[in-house]
């Protein structure tokens, strides 16, 4: 199990170190100093043994995590865990940075004591850590034996993420269909490899102890269900059912009712949580189109075309695009066209941005750039990184589509009606490539 | 005090308030002042005091000093300031055990405490501070915890019981606390379940043998049940147990997967990863015509396909996962190609991962893209993912034959970038491709002559003197480059020498007329100038191979070379199948054994898979429980194994494509030797070959012992260079192995002694390697000392269904330095189910390292097929000397001498003979009766036995008439080995 966690700044000094295990010792927390954080050469492995000790570190911003064994661990269960930390550091204090920290340290040194124990996680849900770890210090003196019990049974409980007497004046919730569409696509226009990876992001502020039950557009419970009517026309525009290739999901959804039934139901975490993630790689929406043409003038010009086309509704805006073409080292000057938005060569990032606020679907725009090169004696070939896209669409790629989400809370007086929902698509770029 | 003002100003600012400040505090006079606030009546002062400290601790400053001013803080009912109590408490309470003591009292009444919280805390707290003293006062708090009322307090304990074992494991035993703790997997509440089963299996872990963990139907349900409710680190302490279970039978595996499948759908990919293993090793118990298994397999891979998608530091562990289970089961990912794609921005060790699984996933149907992508790969700009990337391509060509053609071309390509890195790399896989595709693709050697000058690299440059020397005769201009090569000999590494000399041969035998002088200084080169005994004794048997018999050198050295094998860095099965057994931990992201990077008992349990239903294996590799002093099960060698692999292969095969050629060229050799021809052709050399071998024999020990730690380090990355020097228990010297010619004289001495008649006794042969484990090979054998030389014997059979040839045979070091004295004379290839019986005379000079049990000796045996290891125990009546009869006066001394506390006393029960002939039959084994006292009916014997390493041991044996049981006493400077005498003593006379 987890012999320590240390926590370091970039320079490597140490601002936190819990050491579990008597077989860690303070000399594990130079070790990894020396050997990976002043490692002069870039990070090889997030894994490193030094003299049969075992590292595992994560980064967030300029600050490590490290944490420390010397036994078989579940080496999957550790990076989890760092993750998790983070989140729940996150959730208490906002960034992950050197003054967080140090402003936080007793907090944190809280936190790790009640999360790990003998180097074995424990419940490390925020809702219900929050009720008994706060930045004032404990509560805990002043609690009445009941406040005290629910707390234990809820940090122990099966629901651990929910506790019990929650109550809203008006039972709202949000859900968020979070998607970003990953491409790899050739010069010549042939899509190399294609998925969407989801998210459905929740918002629930709903009373007591609600139970839900979420349906979405899954073809598997398309084609069970569909027997009985719905002949709709499947030529019609806009697909009736996708097929999820995986998806995994909160811990508070049933998973083996998922596993038999194919349905969704789960008490919520109150607040924001992801209740599940997904990925399809089928019939996938491709938002835009880049078609490239680059062309070497000689030994020191480069003529550079790049086509976007957008490939949705024309009634849809996309958002926030911005295409980056990479241009060689020893670029001396760049000349660009563009019929829409802004471009810029960036010299220190090597590639010429350009920005368009918006575009509606069904529309087209082009580029076009000179790049003047400086000649070289470098024999090595320009290794012609592919072109990059970002934008932003307000609809799921994949064709996802919330059919329900369900309420039932018998013991309090409100009703699936009275629970005020809203749905948002989004769909962003992942890595959105096209080779040139 | 103007700052303590400042304090209470940030006091004011509630949660705002920073902490920060208390890491800048560096006054000299430091600990004094805290010392006064420590000590102060205001609570906020003291706290901030506190805090301070354990902002020192922290960074590092030693503030032990303040130990007693700290735990007097401790009675508080503030429980922030408590909990930083405790904190302190934990780093120091070592430090100052006494002092520690005096926080005993709080913890006893805080683990009373209303409050479930504070209870906890105490019973969490207690467990981590490290004091022997304190461990006995946290029994009965710790007991009235386990059976506490709230489930979070349970919870605690059970993990405490698991800090208490670590501690004195005696006291938890004594106090029962195991069985509480067993009794906790059927707690209503499923968080303390997890945490039990957590506890329970790191304390089964250092008790391999116990039945602690009793896993039965009922357990293994309860634990199912759990597995729905827990928190998603519980489920991950489940399944890692579950995974150690051995289902009855194929229904109840299958029941098993099922429950555990929906798993895979988990948002916490550990839990998914441990879902993965249970149906790993699960899965190889179902019959595989069944529905059922076709269904799992198909689940299988959309959850590992997701794990890509994570966090970087996740996916690579997900990759090094994917990577045993694409060797072990092709066919789960055999469709997702795709995902393995690079991208851009991944990390390199990502990328590094993923082209390993490209490569291993490639075949017919999808080579295609997966050139192309390589192809892109190998323009990008990290030197080590381009050379993988490059390396990559003549893999796709060696796996997929019809892919090899496009290869080539695509290689040509890269060799046209001129990039150096590229260009070497390719041709280094251009030399492979040769070997498996031989006369298909000669068209491509002008343009890599065209490269000759930019290689700078030796692997580089060997491939490419190969590529010369086996296609002389095509390449007109053959001898010139290669000449241009033997210009800087001596510079070269010692690769690219023996390559050279190699190719300089062939290209003589090819075109003779041309090249003699060319041949003769390559040769006078190898063999008088050069300090490399390998590079030496190639060029003397190939000198004496040219100059006796020209048609037989040519017959050895252009012979047909086998082809090279499809897949390549395979892990070996059984290694492979312990790492399935441990996915998703360490040993699966380091693809080693636990034991390789573990110290101590933890983890070197070996993990087996279960074996499949109504398949004959499970009854063979069941464990074969019988003990006995020579018949010990024999064992695969985990730790070790890898190293001692890398050993057996420099030794027998050195790292280059011409092995095969190579090795019947010193067979032949060697007999030829045994001819007496030798000092002719030596005639004018200086040295005589005896001398040679003696003056060098050290030498390539060191040699090979720094090779091998470089190709340690090399063959995984991701183990730091601190492990470099952690391989200490590894087989090194091969100063008396003769492999390499080195010991041709001692075959003489060989013949001699086999047929020698003695009178001790031998151990019926019993079987090393099971045919299972040694890919059809079985070995059994014995040792026996006949006329004073030690021999193993061994009986070989070929249960595989090809020829076996090129055996050979090494030894790890161990207690007695035992090594074999000359090679494994297996010479004529050993046919499919045919045995043969060898002896193989042993030295004890070889390198000694103790080994546990003393008298364990762990072998590698190679053949053409792979290298197995085994290891087997030795009785140590083969090291009792001829000469072990000690005079009268100086057995008297030295019994004396020896302390009373270096004896040991043991029962020979059921014995019917009389001393005399008890004192014969062990004088055949060397073990001399030096006087013999009668006294009130009893025999006293009084005996001497000395050991190859010249230790004497003298025993004492008192025989009663009529009593069959013989007691004796034995002293020994070194006590440890009186056991293995008596276990020698009892074999002798009940044989």
């Amino acid at each position: 199990m987890i012999g320590g966690l240390f926590i370091y700044n970039h320079k490597g000094e140490v601002l936190i170190s819990r050491v579990y295990r008597d077989d860690i010792g303070r000399n594990a927390v130079d070790a990894f100093r020396v050997n990976v954080i002043h490692a002069r050469q870039q990070v090889r492995s997030p894994v490193t043994n030094i003299a049969r000790t075992s590292f595992f570190h994560v980064k967030r911003s300029n600050i490590w995590l490290a944490a420390v064994t010397k036994q078989n661990v579940n080496a999957a269960m550790v990076f989890e865990f760092l993750y998790k930390m983070c989140d729940v550091m996150a959730a208490y204090f906002g960034k992950i940075s050197e003054e967080n920290i140090k402003n936080n340290f007793v907090l944190i040194y809280e936190l790790l004591d009640e999360i790990l124990d003998f180097g074995y996680p424990q419940n490390s849900e925020t809702g219900a850590l929050k009720t008994f770890i706060t930045q004032q210090g404990i509560k805990g003196q002043h609690q009445t034996k009941e406040e005290q019990s629910q707390i234990t049974s809820q940090v122990t409980g099966q629901i651990g993420w929910r506790r019990e007497g929650i109550k809203y004046r008006r039972n709202e919730l949000f859900l968020d269909v979070l998607e970003s569409v990953n491409l790899l696509m050739s010069p010549q226009g042939q899509v190399l490899s294609a998925h969407v990876s989801g998210r459905v992001v929740m918002k629930s502020y709903l009373s007591g102890m609600p139970e839900c039950k979420f349906g979405m557009n899954d073809k598997i419970v398309i084609d069970k269900q569909g027997k009985g009517g719905t002949t709709d026309d499947p030529g019609k525009s806009g697909k009736q059912s996708i097929a999820i290739d995986d998806c995994t999901f909160h811990q508070c959804v049933r998973l083996s009712k998922f596993d038999s039934e194919r349905s969704i139901s789960f008490i919520p975490p109150d607040g924001e949580y992801e209740l599940m993630r997904y990925r399809t790689t089928k019939d996938i929406i491709l938002p835009f189109r880049v078609i490239p043409l680059v062309r070497e003038v000689g030994r020191t010009k480069l003529e550079v075309k790049v086509v976007i086309k957008s490939n949705f509704k024309p009634s849809l805006l996309a958002q926030k695009i911005e295409v980056r073409i990479p241009t060689p080292l020893n670029t001396s000057g760049v000349q660009v066209i563009c019929m829409k938005g802004k471009a810029k060569y960036k010299a220190s990032e090597n590639a010429i941005v350009w920005k368009i606020k918006r575009m509606a679907g069904m529309k087209e725009s082009q580029i076009s750039a000179e790049i003047e090169l400086l000649p070289t004696n470098d024999k090595k070939k320009w290794a012609r990184p592919p072109i990059s896209m970002n934008f932003e669409v307000p609809f799921a790629p994949s064709g996802l589509k919330v059919r329900y989400l369900k309420v039932f809370e018998s013991k309090l007086n409100y009703s699936d009606h009275d629970v005020i929902k809203w749905v948002r698509y989004i769909g962003r770029s992942g890595i959105y490539e096209t080779r040139c | 005090m103007e700052w303590a003002s400042q304090l209470c100003e940030n006091r004011g600012l509630g949660s705002k308030m920073t902490d920060s400040k208390y890491f800048t505090t560096t006054k000299k006079g430091e600990i004094f002042e805290l010392k006064a606030e420590l000590n102060s009546d205001k609570k906020e002062k003291k706290k901030e005091a506190v805090k301070k400290v354990i902002a020192s601790m922290t960074v590092g400053k030693d503030v032990s000093a303040l130990f007693p001013d700290v735990v007097n803080c401790m009675q508080t009912d503030n429980l922030e300031l408590k909990k930083l109590v405790y904190l302190y408490l934990m780093n120091y309470a070592k430090s100052q055990p006494d002092m520690a003591i005096m926080a005993v009292n709080t913890f006893v009444k805080d683990c009373e405490d209303p409050n479930p919280l504070i209870r906890a805390l105490a019973v969490r707290t207690m467990g981590c501070i490290r004091v022997d003293k304190i461990t006995e006062y946290l029994c009965e708090p710790l007991r009235k915890c386990l059976k506490d009322e709230d489930p979070y307090v349970r919870k605690t304990a059970a993990v405490c019981v698991a800090k208490l074992h670590d501690i004195n494991a005696q006291l938890v035993e004594d106090q029962g606390f195991l069985d509480t703790l067993k009794d906790l997997i059927s707690d209503s509440n499923p968080m303390v379940v997890a945490n039990a089963v957590a506890a329970l299996s790191e304390i089964a872990e250092s008790h391999p043998n116990s039945n602690l963990l009793d896993l039965n139907p009922q357990t293994i349900n309860k634990l199912l049940t759990a597995l729905n409710e827990c928190t998603e680190w519980g489920q991950i302490f489940i399944l890692d147990c579950l995974a150690n279970y051995m289902p009855r039978d194929d229904r109840e595996s299958q029941s098993i997967c099922e429950r555990v499948t929906p798993r895979l759908s988990h948002a916490n990919s550990a839990v998914v990863l441990s879902a993965v293993k249970v149906l790993m090793k699960f899965m190889e118990m179902l019959p595989k015509d069944l529905d059922y298994y076709g269904t799992l397999l198909k689940k299988l891979a959309p959850p590992l396909v997701t794990l890509l998608s994570a966090e970087p530091e996740l996916q690579y562990v997900a990759l090094r996962n994917i990577n045993l289970i694409v060797q072990k089961r092709p066919e789960i990912l055999k469709h997702e190609m795709k995902v393995f794609f690079v991208k851009y921005n991944d990390p390199i060790y990502v990328k590094l991962e993923k082209l390993d699984i490209m490569i291993r996933l490639a075949s017919q149907a999808n080579i295609a893209q997966v050139l192309a992508e390589l192809k892109e790969y190998a323009t990008e700009v990290d030197v080590d993912f381009v050379r993988k990337a490059v390396r990559a391509i003549g893999r796709c060509a060696i796996k997929v034959e019809q892919s090899a053609e496009r290869c080539v071309s695509t290689l040509l390509d890269l060799i046209q970038t001129k990039v150096n890195y590229v260009v070497q790399e390719a041709i280094v896989v251009i030399k492979d491709i040769f070997r498996k595709y031989p006369n298909k693709y000669e068209s491509v050697i002008a343009t890599l002559c065209e490269n000759l000058d930019s290689l700078d690299e030796p692997e580089a440059r060997a491939a490419m003197i190969w590529i010369v020397g086996e296609y002389a005769e095509r390449i007109d201009n053959a001898d010139e480059l290669l000449e241009s090569f033997l210009e800087g000999f001596h510079d070269e590494s010692t690769q690219v020498q023996l390559q050279l000399l190699t190719a300089i041969v062939k290209l003589f035998l090819k075109k003779p007329t041309e090249t003699q002088e060319l041949v003769q200084q390559v040769l006078s080169l190898a063999t008088q100038d050069s300090d490399n005994p390998d590079l030496r004794d190639r060029g003397y048997i190939y000198w004496r191979l040219l100059s006796t018999d020209p048609v037989a050198a040519k017959e050895v050295v252009l012979a047909e070379k086998p082809l090279i094998s499809e897949e390549t860095d395979l892990i070996e099965p059984t290694l492979l199948e312990e790492l399935i057994c441990h996915i998703g931990t360490l040993a699966s992201v380091y693809h080693k054994p636990p034991s390789a990077f573990v110290e101590g008992s933890r983890g070197v349990q070996h993990k087996r898979i279960p074996a499949r239903a109504g398949s004959g294996e499970s009854a063979e590799s069941s464990d074969v429980g019988q003990s006995g002093p020579s018949e010990a099960p024999p064992a695969v060698i985990p730790s070790q194994g890898d190293l001692l692999g890398d050993l057996l292969n420099l030794d027998l095969a050195p790292p280059t494509a011409t092995v095969p050629s190579v090795q019947p060229s010193m067979q032949m050799g060697a007999m030829d030797l045994l001819g007496g021809g030798l000092d002719s052709l030596m005639g004018d050399d200086s040295d005589t070959p005896g001398g040679r071998t003696e003056v060098q024999s050290p030498q390539p020990s060191s040699d090979y012992r720094e090779r091998e730690l470089g190709g340690d380090i090399g063959g995984s990355p991701s183990m730091g260079a601190g492990l470099g020097a952690a391989p200490a228990a590894m087989p090194a010297s091969l100063g008396a192995a003769p492999a390499v010619g080195g010991g041709l004289g001692d075959l003489f001495d060989l013949g001699g002694g086999v047929g020698m008649p003695t009178g001790s006794y031998v151990a019926p042969k019993t079987v090393w390697l099971l045919a299972m484990k040694g890919k059809g090979l079985e070995i059994s054998g014995t040792f026996a000392r006949r006329g004073g030389i030690i021999q193993m014997d061994l009986t070989l059979t070929n249960k595989a269904m090809s020829v076996m040839t090129d055996f050979a045979i090494q030894f790890n070091r161990n207690s007695f330095g035992l090594a074999p004295a000359g090679p494994l004379q297996v010479l004529t290839p050993l046919s499919p189910n045919q045995t043969i019986d060898v002896s193989l005379p042993l030295s004890t000079s070889g390198p000694v390292m103790k080994m546990e049990p003393l008298n364990n000796l762990q072998v590698a045996v190679k053949n053409n097929i792979d290298v197995f290891y085994f290891s087997c125990q030795y009785p140590l009546s083969l090291l009792f000397v001829e000469d072990g009869k000690m005079d009268r006066q100086v057995f008297l001394a030295t019994w004396k001498d020896i302390p009373n506390e270096n004896e040991a006393h043991f029962q020979i029960k059921d014995i019917h003979l009389n001393s005399d002939v008890a004192s014969n039959k062990l004088q055949g084994s060397n073990i001399f009766t030096i006087a013999k006292r009668t006294v009130e009916g009893q025999d006293m014997l009084y005996q001497s036995v000395k050991l190859t390493n010249g230790i004497w041991v003298l025993a004492e044996m008192r025989i009663q008439t009529g009593n069959p049981n013989y007691t004796l006493s034995i002293r020994c400077r070194a006590p440890e080995v009186c056991q293995f005498v008596y276990l020698c003593y009892e074999l002798v006379l009940k044989n």
